[in-house]
Order: C-alpha cells, then sequence, then structure tokens
C-alpha cells in the first residue's frame, strides 16, 4: 500500500536520488500501515516502539519474514541513505541498530525454527595486529539490518582464523576491515593465506576502513572495496549473488 | 620570528599571536624505527627511550616550537588491549620526561591525548565518570612528566571530548589544546558522529580548551578548507595538524604522498589564514617540518 503514516511519509522528502525514492516507496507496497509504523520506529531509534510493534504483529499472525522485510530491513534501508548522505551520522545508526535488535529479538527464534534461508551468510572480523572496530561493528548492523547472517570474528584476527570461520558457517563473502595503514597489508597476507589454503575461490572479499582505497583493495587481490556501512552492504549483495554460483557449502570447500 | 624568552609560559607564547610550528606524526616515526603494525606505540616508552627521545629531539632541531608526547594511545581502555591497563600513569610519564628531556628553551611539549575507542553511555556502554577518570589519570601522568599543556586530539565525539578537557582543566592550570578529525561528505565537513568545524569550535572553547582546532584524516587541501571554517568560527587560536595526504601504493609500498616540499607551501596558506599552530599528522615527518620551517624563513 501507499505510504499512510505520515512520519514515515516525512522521512521521503531525505532521499534525494529519484531512482532511490522509487526503490524504497517500493519496499513498502507489499506491506500495511503496521509494517509502516514498525519501519518509522526503527528510523527513529524507538526501541520500545520497535519490540512493541514486532510483539504486536507476531500476536496478529503475521509472518516473521514479512515482519522482517517490510517493517524493520525497509526501515534500515532508509536509515543507510540518510547515513550515507550525512542526514544522520553514527550515533543515530547505533540506536537505529538497538531498535533493529529489539525487533529482531522476537523474530529470531522463529526465523530459524522454519528454517528461512537469509539472503546470505557474511564473516567479518578485523585484521590481525589492529584492535579497531567501530567501523566493522557498523557495517555488521547494516549487514543484519539487511538480513544477512554475520559472524562476527572481532579484532586482531589472524589469517587461520579467517579461514577457518568462511570454512565451518560456509559464508559465501567474507569482510576484512583495518584503520591502521601499518596493518592494511594484513588483508593482503589474509588473501594470500586464502589462496595457499585452496580456499580463494570459494570466498568473495570485501575490504574497508579509513587507510583502505579501490586502489588498494585491487591492488591486494580483493574483489571489492567499500567507502561506508552502505556500500558494504551493496557490495555484500552484489558478492553474495555472486558467490551463490560458486560452490560455498562445506563440504565442496573441503573437497 | 625572534626567540621568545625563555621562561614565557605557553599561555603567554600564545597571545603573541604569530605562528607557532608543531611536529610531525609521531606513529609514522615510530614505524621507521622498528614498532611492528598494530604494535603499541606507548610500550616503546619503556622498551626503547632513545627512540622516543631521539624522535623529540628531532623535532625540536627540524625547527618545532611545539612537540607532542607519545601517548597518544595512553588512556586505560587502549592500553589495556595491549595488557598494559595498570601502567597507565608511569606510561605517560615517560613519553613527557622523553620529550621534556630534549626540550630547549623557549620551546614546549605537549601531552598526546587521543579517544578511548568507546561511546559515552547511553550510546556506548562507559560512564561518563569512568571515561573522566580514565583521562584524568592519563592527564595526571603526564603532568608528572613536565608537559606544559595537554593536545587532545583526533576526536569525533563532543561527549569524549568535552569529558578530555574537563579532565585537563581540573588536573592541571596548563594550556589545553583540542582537535577533532572531519571528513568531507556530500554535506560538507562532520566528524564521523556528525560534529561540524563550527559547532566543535564553540563547544570545546565553552568547555574550557584554549585552542581549537582538526587534525588526522585529510592532506592539507582539506585540512585547508577545515582551516577556513574554524577561523571564521572562532577568535580563540586554532590548530591545524595535516596528514601528508591520504596513502597510496607506488612501487610496492604504502606512502603518504604529500612531499615536505609540497606541504611546506600550502601551509603558508594556513599561516595567512589566521591559523595560529601548524603541524604535521600522519605522514609527516621531521624532514616535512623542517622543510616548512625553512619556508617560513625562520632560524633553528
Amino acid at each position: 500500500m501507499p505510504i499512510v503514516n505520515q512520519r514515515l511519509e516525512d522521512e521521503m522528502a531525505h532521499i534525494s536520488r529519484p531512482e532511490e525514492l522509487t526503490h524504497i516507496r517500493s519496499l513498502f507496497d507489499s506491506g500495511d500501515e503496521l509494517m509502516q509504523n514498525i519501519a518509522y520506529a526503527l528510523i527513529s531509534g524507538n526501541d520500545r516502539d520497535v519490540d512493541e510493534l514486532t510483539k504486536q504483529a507476531l500476536d496478529q499472525h503475521y509472518e516473521p519474514n514479512i515482519v522482517l522485510d517490510d517493517g524493520l530491513i525497509a526501515g534500515m534501508a532508509v536509515i543507510g541513505i540518510k547515513f550515507r548522505d550525512n542526514i544522520i551520522f553514527v550515533p543515530e545508526v547505533l540506536i537505529s541498530a538497538r531498535a533493529m535488535k529489539a525487533g529482531m529479538a522476537h523474530l529470531e527464534p522463529i526465523l530459524s525454527e522454519s528454517g528461512v534461508e537469509p539472503i546470505g551468510t557474511v564473516v567479518m572480523g578485523t585484521v590481525k595486529g589492529d584492535l579497531h572496530d567501530i567501523g566493522k561493528n557498523l557495517c555488521i548492523m547494516m549487514l543484519r539490518g539487511t538480513g544477512f547472517v554475520v559472524h562476527d570474528l572481532g579484532v586482531d584476527t589472524k589469517p587461520d582464523e579467517f579461514i577457518d570461520a568462511v570454512t565451518e558457517h560456509g559464508a559465501g563473502v567474507l569482510g576484512m576491515s583495518a584503520l591502521l595503514t601499518t596493518t592494511m597489508p594484513n588483508m593482503g597476507r589474509t588473501i594470500q593465506a586464502f589462496e595457499e589454503a585452496g580456499m580463494r575461490e570459494f570466498v568473495s572479499i570485501m575490504v574497508g576502513g579509513a587507510p583502505v582505497t579501490q586502489e588498494f583493495a585491487e591492488d591486494m587481490g580483493a574483489d571489492g572495496y567499500g567507502q561506508d556501512a552502505i556500500a558494504c552492504v551493496d557490495l555484500a549483495k552484489t558478492l553474495s549473488r555472486i558467490a551463490s554460483h560458486a560452490p560455498t557449502n562445506e563440504s565442496d570447500a573441503q573437497n | 620570528m625572534t626567540e621568545p624568552p625563555p621562561a614565557m609560559s605557553l599561555t603567554k607564547r600564545l597571545e603573541l599571536n604569530d605562528v607557532m610550528l608543531s611536529d610531525g606524526a609521531t606513529g609514522t616515526y615510530l614505524q621507521y624505527n622498528g614498532l611492528e603494525p598494530g604494535g603499541c606505540p606507548e610500550e616503546f616508552n619503556l622498551s626503547h627511550p632513545d627512540i622516543v627521545k631521539g624522535m623529540a629531539k628531532e623535532y625540536f632541531e627540524a625547527g618545532s616550537d611545539i612537540v607532542l608526547t607519545n601517548s597518544f594511545g595512553g588512556n586505560n581502555f587502549m592500553l589495556q588491549k595491549y595488557g598494559y591497563g595498570d601502567r597507565v600513569e608511569e606510561l605517560n610519564r615517560l613519553a613527557a620526561e622523553h620529550a621534556v628531556i630534549n626540550r630547549p628553551k623557549g620551546r614546549f611539549v605537549l601531552g598526546s591525548v587521543g579517544p578511548t575507542g568507546e561511546f559515552v553511555a547511553p550510546l556506548g556502554t562507559v560512564s561518563a565518570e569512568a571515561m573522566l577518570e580514565s583521562f584524568a589519570e592519563q592527564i595526571a601522568g603526564l603532568v608528572s612528566g613536565g608537559v606544559d599543556g595537554v593536545n587532545i586530539e583526533t576526536m569525533t565525539a563532543l561527549e569524549e571530548a568535552k569529558l578530555a578537557v574537563s579532565a585537563a582543566r581540573n588536573h592541571s592550570n596548563l594550556t589545553v589544546m583540542t582537535t577533532m578529525t572531519f571528513d568531507k561528505g556530500p554535506r560538507g565537513l562532520f566528524t564521523m558522529m556528525g560534529v561540524t568545524p563550527e559547532r566543535a569550535a564553540k563547544e570545546l572553547l565553552d568547555a574550557g580548551s584554549h585552542v581549537v582546532g582538526s587534525n588526522c584524516g585529510n592532506g592539507i587541501e582539506v585540512m585547508i578548507e577545515v582551516a577556513r571554517q574554524m577561523r571564521q568560527a572562532t577568535d580563540a587560536p586554532v590548530l591545524i595538524h595535516s596528514n601528508a595526504g591520504i596513502p597510496i601504493i607506488r612501487k610496492g609500498q604504502i606512502v603518504y604522498p604529500e612531499t615536505p616540499e609540497f606541504m611546506a607551501d600550502r601551509f603558508l596558506e594556513l599561516a595567512d589564514l589566521g591559523i595560529n599552530v601548524i603541524g604535521g599528522c600522519c605522514g609527516t615527518t621531521p624532514e616535512h617540518i623542517k622543510a616548512i620551517n625553512d619556508k617560513f624563513g625562520r632560524t633553528q
């Protein structure tokens, strides 16, 4: 249905690119007013409302994946655009991510029980020697907010740990982060380790972080570079589609 | 430029309202001298005192009026990640002593205070009290090592920066300089947390900082834009510490592209804008400082 929640409609004024506005509006086509209310509660960072409205939707027998897609993920898409365009910043994204989590707390148990396929599985970590994680955590929140299953390896992640996690979870995408110029080369070394382990063809690798550029990403042999958290999500979507054509499941990877 | 009288305090020196030259990068220097990628720079104050002392000496010799201590990550939140959370006072005191020992008369040592890597509650998990206490502990160490002032730097959140300013003002009567790191986005200059240069200048001065400014994140071109906005926002002294550009790959090596000669030319623009303290951040070296010093026609 068209957008009937006036405050959600007001949010549309922040989306300046016409093709994005069309896309965002289309996300609300299949949902109803309750889904719009959930999306708006998430955009405004109101975790209590998201919690209550999500619970209410499930009580009214909405399918959990509908609540996820038409409510939470649709709201998060607006957050991503506002963040990229400097309308909101890291604090607002963190607060909306917290609201997302409040909704997911109701949905996740049912979703995992019903075996609904996530849109992709991503392993994320900050590379060896680097202890910075604000950017990585932001990417993880946005990825989860888009429906990815993300395995977070934290900071100071050694190449072997990345390889083990990708193998264990059958992840199609690996994301690496570094804040320091000096630790950035460990991204290339990790990619090298995947080559040496015969694993490189089974996983798409994306990189990001303050010193990282497209040039560095290409030089180290990554499949993509994301400048910010929304670029990371777009990249993960593209790379997952590619990955879905490759034998990424566990048994294939080990053969 | 005439050499100021030896006993002049940093506050008095700033009132002369001419350009003061500070130093270049600390991390870059230590990496050239054996710091492992991702290693703890502050640990060098214990294990490699001669390198840390030599760094301050080189910067003073290159013409720096102000040299920063090797204590950027010297708060307990960062140090505990390396296993030094219980040695905050010692590492900061040593950082100050290693710089002060080679300080010529009329020059100054500023204690470097970087971010904790945490967000203040309710956004993050650390209480304002705990963060204030962390900065107070670090600054106490720097003060006992003999610094002339405190340089709170690379901040992105106003809450955190203001807690550091409070800690510095409450635990010393020294000059406090505070800088934030801005990114150039589609709507202009903002920190990661959404703070503009104008708002940073106003709120940091209100919080008690004597000098405001910006460091890191950008090469000199964007820093000139930041400097212009800061200068317009306040009559107080402004500090600009620029990176030597954004790192690139050259012959298989990661390098900062802006040469001493290139930066020195552009630093004249900063001086023309009325910036009071200028110097380098990541990728800048004693050679950069010497080139700027020469360009300004100063003796060492």
